[in-house]
């Protein structure tokens, strides 16, 4: 073992007591807890249903059309949520909402992150004019509504899964870039910067190994909430009629339709919301817990 | 301060460019409007005259200075649906939803800052963790669909209130709120962590040795420190609002700007739709400004220079 691999020992060990910490300190707070275990449930359960409750999502039972859920008179466990006017099964449509939820959820905050990363890691760690025109771009952003930004870019380019991905992470790289270039401005003054820069590191280097790693859990915290914002968005722009088309059933959707049935069918604009808000709910919770984890600062944070 | 005010309009100016150009960048995306204008079996030769008398062929930026000269004059083009100038239809629309805005951000701020004072003060009591789990859950919601469950209780269950349009108060009560609990949350959430700091710092401490009341104490020393940052995050919420209206106005049949531009976006209607969002981002931006401006008034200690 020569000198840099035992660095690189140490350097891991000294990662993985970090992230054991990190978890200890998840574990001592029961609010994340209940949340990691909910939203680990919500995620398990979206992948792996089809093994335990294969219906088909579209299939159309006619004789059985706005059937309640079992427990109310006239239900069945057939449909143990009920059906829709089409008589289409509810809890399996709202078993593959998920899957739309938490996949466009995760790319959009995956694309947000990449471009924030980026262009805060260019913008803090430079400076000068990169980091002037960067910001002034940010700026920009920020004045336009998030809402109205993903309204006329869909409107544009059309509904799709892969547009609706982009449009939602590009949209929300500003809050990523500033979160970045906040923390590397502070840390590209310490010391072990300034040391790897007087030993000859070349800057990518310093950026990769030394300064990105510093600033991974504001990210990790900021991406944990924008997941459930996104989500809310998505379910909101797929209540439109803007967001994943049919017939991919969607949360949004599926309370779009139903409501037309608010008057008979209850279950059909009560069950896909909870299903969002109880998604929503266990992500909050996981990430209150992971900012007060990982660093009390952030707690003034807004949403 | 004059110097910041200065910094500080110059932002908004270049903002306001900023945001025109990307405007302009999706009409322009959204495909060519001679196609609209023509009929089907129009020529070749047709097209590229009116492509040449509208002015499409000259460069882009030609197009822009052209466009933004107009948008400056007021002109931002006209709905194709409904053939009147698209700013005469949103200033039209635009009380109905400044009206739902105002009163649900009027709801969010009296009950959260409140609530979250009292959760401060009684910190870990069952009033602080209730309450808190309550914002918890209104943070959870998305407003759409609180809007529903509320038609759901209130209209087809209890029957009290209209489920949707516009005109009496009573209609001003679902909307408002559905759009408002998320903020109160959020505010409610944000007012017990600043007063949660304040209150441990050391004028506060002060205030009390002095022998002030306690009630003197939270509502004189703490909550005017506390006010300035839930000052600066509720006008960023505005953008926010205007986002929700575009929901909520569709699901309460609400005669906003926000219903406007859906419909446009359904019937097509691009410039009716950009001159829309434009407006909206121009209007957030003024907000914006506005709330820098009262911020400043609240805390003229702060030297901005020196912040930013």
């Amino acid at each position: 073992m020569n000198g840099t691999d035992r660095d690189r020992f140490r350097n891991l060990r000294a990662t993985l007591r970090l992230w054991g910490e990190t978890l200890m300190a998840l574990g001592r707070s029961p609010g994340a807890v209940i949340g990691g275990v909910l939203f680990g449930l919500i995620i398990a359960t979206s992948l792996f249903f089809p093994w335990v409750y294969a219906q088909d999502p579209l299939a159309q039972d006619l004789l059985a059309r706005l059937a309640p859920p079992f427990w109310q008179e006239g239900g069945s466990l057939a449909h143990p949520l009920g059906t829709d006017n089409l008589g289409r099964d509810v809890l399996v449509r709202i078993l593959y909402g998920s899957r739309v939820s938490l996949m466009v959820g995760f790319a959009s905050v995956l694309v947000a992150c990449g471009a924030g990363i980026a262009l805060g890691l260019i913008s803090g760690y430079y400076g000068g004019r990169a980091d002037s025109l960067i910001m002034r771009v940010a700026d920009v952003f920020m004045a336009y509504p998030f809402m109205l930004l993903t309204i006329s870019v869909i409107a544009v380019l059309g509904n799709s899964i892969l547009n609706l991905i982009l449009v939602l992470g590009l949209s929300d790289w500003v809050t990523y870039a500033r979160t970045i270039r906040g923390s590397v401005l502070s840390i590209k003054e310490k010391e072990f910067v300034l040391a790897a820069r007087s030993a000859g590191t070349r800057h990518h280097t310093i950026l990769l190994r030394h300064v990105f790693p510093n600033v991974l859990s504001p990210i990790l915290v900021l991406g944990t909430v924008r997941v459930a914002n996104i989500i809310i968005w998505e379910s909101g722009l797929s209540f439109l009629g803007m967001g994943v088309p049919p017939p991919m059933p969607t949360w949004g959707r599926m309370l779009a339709e139903g409501r037309v049935y608010i008057m008979d069918s209850w279950w059909l604009v009560t069950l896909p919301g909870l299903a969002i808000m109880l998604t929503i709910l266990s992500i909050n919770l996981l990430g209150d817990g992971l900012r007060d984890a990982l660093d009390p600062r952030l707690r003034n944070i807004p949403r | 301060m004059g110097r910041y005010l200065l910094k500080r309009l110059w932002h908004t100016v270049y903002v306001v460019v900023g945001i025109s150009i990307i405007s302009f960048f999706f009409i322009h995306l959204s495909g060519d409007p001679v196609m609209l204008m023509l009929p089907p079996d129009a020529s070749i030769a047709e097209v590229e005259t009116l492509r040449e008398q509208l002015g499409f062929n000259d460069p882009i930026y030609v197009q822009y200075w052209r466009f933004a000269s107009r948008a400056v004059q007021g002109d931002l083009g006209s709905s194709l649906y409904f053939r009147v100038p698209a700013v005469d239809l949103i200033l039209e629309r635009l009380p109905a939803s400044l009206e739902l805005a105002g009163a649900a951000m009027l709801i969010a701020l009296v009950v959260s800052i409140p609530l979250g004072i009292i959760s401060a003060v009684k910190r870990g009591s069952l009033w602080d963790v209730s309450s808190m789990l309550g914002a918890l859950f209104g943070l959870s919601m998305p407003h759409f669909w609180l809007g529903i469950m509320l038609i759901l209780l209130f209209s087809v269950t209890l029957g009290w209130l209209p489920t949707s349009g516009r005109g009496s108060l009573a209609h001003l009560v679902m909307p408002s709120l559905a759009l408002g609990l998320s903020l109160m949350a959020m505010f409610a959430r944000l007012t017990r962590s600043v007063m949660l700091e304040v209150l441990s710092q050391d004028y506060v401490r002060t205030a009390r040795a002095k022998g002030l009341k306690e009630r003197l104490v939270i509502g004189k020393h703490a909550l005017k420190n506390a006010l300035i940052p839930l000052v600066t995050v509720a006008g960023m919420q505005f953008g926010f609002l205007i986002g929700g209206t575009v929901i909520i106005e569709t699901v309460f049949a609400w005669p906003g700007v926000g219903r406007l531009v859906v419909q446009a976006i359904f019937s097509r209607d691009y410039p009716l739709v950009q001159a829309t969002v434009l407006v909206l981002a121009v209007l957030f931006v003024l907000v914006n400004l506005l709330t820098d401006l009262v911020y400043l008034y609240l805390d003229p200690q702060i030297s901005y220079l020196e912040r930013k």
